[in-house]
């Protein structure tokens, strides 16, 4: 670990977030031999590690915990070259190339960024919930858990962490309640879990209720229940009360152009890419479906190697049309079709009979996704032809034929 | 930093005068581990001022409820046997502790 502040290093790959999203962003993207960074303000592992029990990641199975996981992929990341900076994030420039990250200790520069920040537990948001945080009030079964020994405890919630860490719970406190809003025997988590859930005689169900109110004064002594059939309220004695309503998304440092969906989560393509250039995206904080360590691994090694795509086009294109001293040609194909690259041998021609005042570069539109992305080049319209000079189109055409090249030939 | 616990709690925290600080942690609690190095080199650079013991929560769950600990990582401040500070339930980061230690460092 260190403290990087050295303005002259430009990574490749910037990871910001060390859970398992932006450890196999880094491991997938150091064994492509990027310089990749893993910025992480605090131990790898994300809220993987806050999970004991972990026994759903393929190939690891029953005793697998998430401490030890998320370690096992920071120590495999370290092993192919990536490094780790411990710092937080205060904001970040992504309009520059390259992007810059600023951190509390330094500030870091990458040709591309993968938002792998993940989410936080959510708030109950009722009386007495924050000043009893840590008074029995808990996000983490983990942490606490054996605090509670010989004690009472509810679990708010019924999604697969709130089922989970229930269990998890029941090996220390004498009774666990499942406090759920839906009606008896409905629950958000997965079936397996649910019932071993049900066979465990030191879990209690309370259906059709809702937590109003965290009452103790120096430390838990009671939740307040509301059903929300009967509208009854009535206080239920716990000496500590756990929060499982899923989770917010952290997306504080992005701009508004980066799109997010109506919960705040990052909207992505297939590829992990957001809606800003050389901005991917992995993990909780995106858009998705399942929220799982095997989901969150995997978008990271897709946001790596897209990521490395991206920097690969990025730099070819800077070097071959936008620092070209001389007027470039750009012509953009589709290799399947015949007629089109047949036209691209036209260029070929002008070009070579020309080479000292023009040089060619030569696009496969269904592959370049960065140029396809920039100049709005669609599939629809191809071939197509731009002519570059001093790092801008200067002439368009759209007909690849001996009159617009005769054309272009008089132009510059 | 002095590892206390149950046994000794009452002697080597109650009893002493003058600020003692504890750490409360547990060994499944990766945000108590994050903070632990920290805490060591805070231990050392206050070590004149400031007496530094730390409590291991697993096997000491009765003390913790008694000093009304039911949440990790908790920090807690006792001037002369009594309570008079503490940081808990909340992200604990070294600055705030440091922030703590100088106010009564003196």
């Amino acid at each position: 670990m260190k403290a990087g502040v050295n303005m002259e290093t430009i990574y490749d790959l910037l990871v910001l977030g060390g859970g398992p999203a932006g450890l196999a962003a880094g491991m997938y993207g150091a064994r492509a031999r990027m310089k990749t960074a893993i910025i992480e303000k605090g131990r790898p592992g994300g809220q993987a590690a806050t999970t004991w029990d972990l026994e759903n990641y393929p190939g690891f199975g029953r005793g697998t915990t998430g401490p030890g996981l998320t370690q096992a992929m920071a120590d495999h990341a370290q092993s192919f070259g990536a490094e780790f900076i411990k710092d937080s994030i205060v904001s970040l420039d992504l309009k520059s190339f390259p992007k810059k990250v600023i951190g509390k200790k330094g500030e870091y520069l990458g040709k591309a960024l993968v938002y792998a920040l993940g989410a936080e537990p959510r708030m109950l948001k009722v009386p007495g919930e924050g000043k009893l945080r840590g008074k029995g009030v808990s996000y983490c079964a983990t942490c606490d858990a054996d605090l509670f020994e010989e004690l009472e405890v509810a679990v708010v919630g019924s999604g697969d962490a709130a089922i989970e860490e229930a269990e998890y719970l029941s090996k220390f406190a004498d009774q666990v309640s499942i406090i759920v809003i839906h009606e008896e025997g409905k629950v958000d988590a997965n079936q397996v879990s649910f019932e071993r859930a049900q066979q465990n005689p030191k879990i209690k169900w309370i259906w059709n209720s809702i937590v109003k109110n965290v009452n103790g004064d120096e430390l838990v002594e009671s939740i307040t229940l509301k059903n929300i059939q009967t509208g009854e309220e009535s206080d239920y004695l716990v000496n500590g009360v756990f929060i499982f309503i899923g989770t917010a998304p952290l997306t504080e440092f992005l701009p508004p152009e980066v799109q997010l969906n109506q919960q705040g989560y990052i909207l992505t393509d297939e590829k992990m890419a957001t809606s800003l250039e050389g901005l991917f995206a992995a993990g909780d904080v995106r858009a998705k479906y399942l929220r799982q360590v095997v989901t969150a691994a995997s978008d990271g090694a897709i946001a790596a190697v897209a990521a490395e795509k991206y920097v690969h086009e990025t730099e070819l294109w800077e070097k071959e049309v936008i620092n070209s001293k001389k007027p470039v040609l750009v012509a953009y194909y589709n290799p399947t079709d015949m007629s089109g690259t047949e036209k691209i041998g036209l260029v070929d021609r002008f070009v070579r009979a020309n080479n000292e005042r023009f040089s060619l570069v030569k696009v496969d539109a269904t592959r370049n996704e960065l140029v396809g992305r920039r100049y709005n080049i669609t599939l629809d319209q191809l071939p197509k032809l731009h002519v570059f000079f001093n790092g801008e189109i200067k002439h368009e055409a759209a007909e690849i034929n001996e009159n617009n090249l005769t054309a272009i030939n008089n132009l510059f | 930093m002095i590892e206390v616990n149950k046994e000794n709690f009452e002697n080597e925290v109650l009893g002493a005068s003058g600020v003692v600080m504890v750490d409360w942690w547990g060994p499944k609690c990766e945000r108590c581990l994050e903070l632990m190095p920290h805490v060591e080199e805070l231990a050392h650079k206050y070590q004149d001022q400031i007496k530094f013991c730390s409590v291991d929560t697993s096997g000491n769950r009765r003390l913790a409820i008694s000093q009304k600990v039911l949440g990790l990582p908790a920090i807690l401040f006792y001037k002369d046997g009594q309570k008079i500070d503490e940081l808990s339930g909340q992200e604990i980061a070294p600055e705030d502790i440091e922030a703590k230690l100088k106010q009564y460092a003196k």
